[in-house]
Order: structure tokens, then sequence, then C-alpha cells
């Protein structure tokens, strides 16, 4: 149950690549990382969850976080790399809704 | 504090020569006995050693330096363990603290819930809600009205203990200025959303159903923010269906939608209504998949609710060596005429 992050800071665009786990135990190391990216004025936040085969409520949450921070910095929040149960996970919430989110292998270069 | 040194000193000494006269094991139960009293008056281990110096030093006036002085060592070594002890003791104390707050707390909760059974002749309805701690994140509510209308509601708070109890209740006390709204679903979850919105964290969030039963029609209203799918069992084709809906979670966002659903509900027909803690549930590090769950309703389905919700909870309990990972909750609501 562990977290791994990594990040590759642009001009424009963020990129935060991460594998394991998100649940209540790396939450808030994740939130330690993608906060002050959020809160970063107009910027793009792309996070990359091709390594991660789990989320849990707590973890959905840091995203939600996420995603109302950009607002604020008039930033995007973008997910991609989804595997089906995370993307499910997405879905059942009605999240798919409200950020921006490509599935499997539509990972861009950073 | 003078006093206490001092009559600790002469107790000390009292019982230190009795010892030292006689090696009596009397002598060293009364060690034993002393030394809770030095914890009750709050002594340090390093005080111990140092009055243990004192008298020793006044007992055996010849002494060799040697002797005196290795207890200066000793005293050192002694002042580590003293913070310890002290800072275990102030934890103790702020553990107990919380204990009871949260037993306090654990019981007000309880009461934010539904205590009478529904009494009616038309349904059968049974529920049962277990914290994973002691204060609960889940929420779930049933009430009718002068019609007969049966509302079930199951929600839960993200995350568990105290932050997700303290919205748990939010959810509650919303529920309680919307009763215009028992019989409408959608718009139900669209009030309680625009109140968790304003009221949450940032990284929290709240995921609901809603429905109610409508015996005139006999059909199961509903909507949900984003929960766990529930299902609802068809006797007559003896099928599972899933009660899906669409929605977004509460609290992410000010102005959301939600869509009403219906469906038709025959005479021994019932609503499943659950938490993810629910489909949370590991058994052997594998998560139990929701066709799990329905072939334990399965099993059980011959039985009154309550008798079905009280036995899988057991069942998947036991499957987890009685350690629920998150709170859990089950609600089942059954058409009997």
């Amino acid at each position: 149950m562990n977290l791994d992050i990594q990040l590759q800071e642009g001009p424009q665009r963020n990129v935060v690549l991460l594998s394991g786990e998100v649940d209540v135990y790396t939450a808030s190391k994740l939130k330690e990382t993608l906060n002050p990216l959020a809160e970063q004025e107009n910027k793009e936040l792309v996070v990359d969850l091709s390594g991660i085969n789990y989320i849990d409520s707590t973890g959905l949450g840091i995203f939600i976080g996420a995603l109302k921070a950009t607002e604020k910095s008039n930033s995007t929040l973008k997910l991609i790399g989804l595997n089906e149960r995370v993307k499910k996970l997405f879905e059942i919430t009605g999240l798919n809704e409200v950020i921006d989110i490509q599935a499997n292998d539509a990972r861009e270069e950073a | 504090m003078e006093d206490t040194q001092l009559s600790m000193y002469q107790l000390y000494k009292e019982m230190l020569t009795k010892y030292l006269d006689n090696k009596s094991e009397h002598a060293l139960y009364h060690a034993q006995q002393f030394s809770k009293q030095m914890m009750e008056k709050d002594m340090s281990p390093e005080e111990t050693v140092s009055l243990h110096m004192s008298v020793f030093q006044e007992i055996a006036e010849d002494l060799s330096e040697e002797v005196v002085d290795s207890f200066d060592i000793l005293l050192e070594v002694m002042i580590g363990y003293g913070l310890a002890y002290r800072e275990h003791q102030s934890l103790r104390d702020k553990q107990r603290q919380l204990d009871s707050e949260l037993t306090v707390a654990a019981r007000m909760q309880k009461s934010l819930l539904p205590s009478e059974k529904i009494a009616l002749d038309s349904v059968d309805f049974g529920v049962i809600s277990v914290p994973a701690g002691k204060m609960s994140g889940d929420y779930y509510h049933y009430a009718h009205d002068e019609h007969k209308n049966v509302g079930v509601a199951v929600a839960d708070v993200i995350g568990k203990g105290i932050p997700a109890a303290m919205s748990m209740s939010m959810i509650k006390y919303a529920m309680d200025t919307l009763p215009e709204q028992r019989l409408q679903p959608g718009a139900l979850l669209e009030n309680l959303n625009r109140v968790v919105e304003r009221n949450i964290d940032d990284d929290m969030f709240i995921t609901m159903m809603y429905g109610f039963y409508d015996p005139r029609n006999y059909r199961f209203n509903y909507a949900s923010a984003g929960h766990e799918p529930g299902f609802i069992y068809h006797e007559e084709s003896d099928k599972f269906e899933n009660l899906d809906g669409r929605g977004l979670v509460l609290g992410v966002s000010k102005n959301v939608t939600y869509r009403d659903y219906e469906v038709a509900m025959n005479v021994g027909d019932f609503v499943v209504l659950l938490s993810d803690g629910v489909t949370e549930c590991r058994v052997d590090g594998e998560f139990i998949e929701r066709d799990q769950i329905i072939q334990m309703i399965r099993d059980y389905k011959h039985m009154p609710a309550q008798k079905i919700v009280d036995r899988i909870f057991y069942d998947l309990e036991r499957a987890q060596e009685f350690q629920l990972r998150d709170d859990f909750t089950l609600l089942i609501l059954r058409r009997k005429v």
C-alpha cells in the first residue's frame, strides 16, 4: 500500500505521475503534492494515473480538492491513464462529468 | 510539595530500613505499593533514584565515594525514562478524555438515527449500520407518511471517524428541514447538495441514494448522488437488477440536478440500499464483488428483511475476522401486499 509520486514541472503544464494506491494511508501525501500545484495560476495540471490500480473514497476526495483549487486559480485539472476499475469509480460518483478524464493510454508527453 | 517529599522520605526510609534489617517479602511488597503512590504523586524515576540515594546515605553513613558517585550515572540514565514516563502519562490522560468524549458523541450520533421500526402491513423493512470505529460516517433514514409512502436513504460520507460523523449529522439535520421533498428524490438531493457544498471541506464529499415506495402505484422512486448502486430483486423472474442512477456526489459543485428514476415493485420484490463499506469488504485481500453480495442476499431472501441484513453483516464480518475496515450499512425494503 504505497504511492509513488513523480513530478514533471513545466511553464504551462505540470504533470504528476502516480503509481501504487491512492487510499486513506497515502491520500495526505498526494494532497501535499497536488494542492500547491493546483493553486498555481493559469496552469494545466495533468495527473497520470496509469500506474494506479486502486483509489478509495478518501483518495477521490483529494482529486475533488485539487479540482476546486484549480477552479479558484483559473487552472485546469486533467486525469489521464485511468484503468477500468478506477474509471468506473469516477463514473459511479459522477465525477467524470466535472473532471476532464481520459481513460487508458491517452497519456500525453509533457 | 515539600511536605509530600518529606513524608515520602520518611516512608522510604522506614521501608528500606525494614528491608535491610530482615529482608522480608513483606517489605518488598511494600515497595510495590510505594511505587504506585509515587506514580500517583507524579514522582519521576530519577526522583526515586535520588530519594533512594539520600535515604541510603543517611542509613549507611560510611558509603564509599564510588558507590555514591555511581548513582549519578544511574540518575542520568533514569532521566530519559522519566521523560518517556511523563509523556506516557500525559498521553494516557488525553486518551482517556478523548475516549469519554467519543463515547458521548457516539451516543449522540446514534440518537440521530430513526429508532422506531416501520410498522406497516404493506412493507417489510430491515436495516443494519455498524461503524468501523466508534463514530460512523454512514447515515440511513427511513420514514413513512400518512399515505404510507415509505422513504429510505443511505448516505456515505467519505472517510470515517469524527470528520465523517460530523458531516453525517449535517445530512440528518438537512433532511429534517426538507419534509416536503420526501416525495421528490431528485429535488431532495439537489437541496442537500447545496447544504453540503457550503459546509464541507474541499476534499470531502458525500454519496447518497434516496428513494420512496409509493403504495398507490407500487413503484419505487429514487435518485442517486454518486452512490454505490443498490439492487432490486424481482421475485417473479428471480432476478436482481442494479438500481442504477447517475448523479454527482454531494458537495462538489453548487448547482447540480439529479434525475428521478422509478422501478415497479411487485409483491415480494425488494430493494436493497448499501454503503460502500459493504462492497469494500476485503476477504482474503480481495474485494468482495457485487455478485457475491447478491448471492448472499439470494441465500437468505426467504427470511424477513431484518434477518437478511443481520445475517449478511454477520457473514461478512466473520469473513473479515471481525475487523470492519469501513462503516457498513445495508437496508432492505420489501413490498408485502
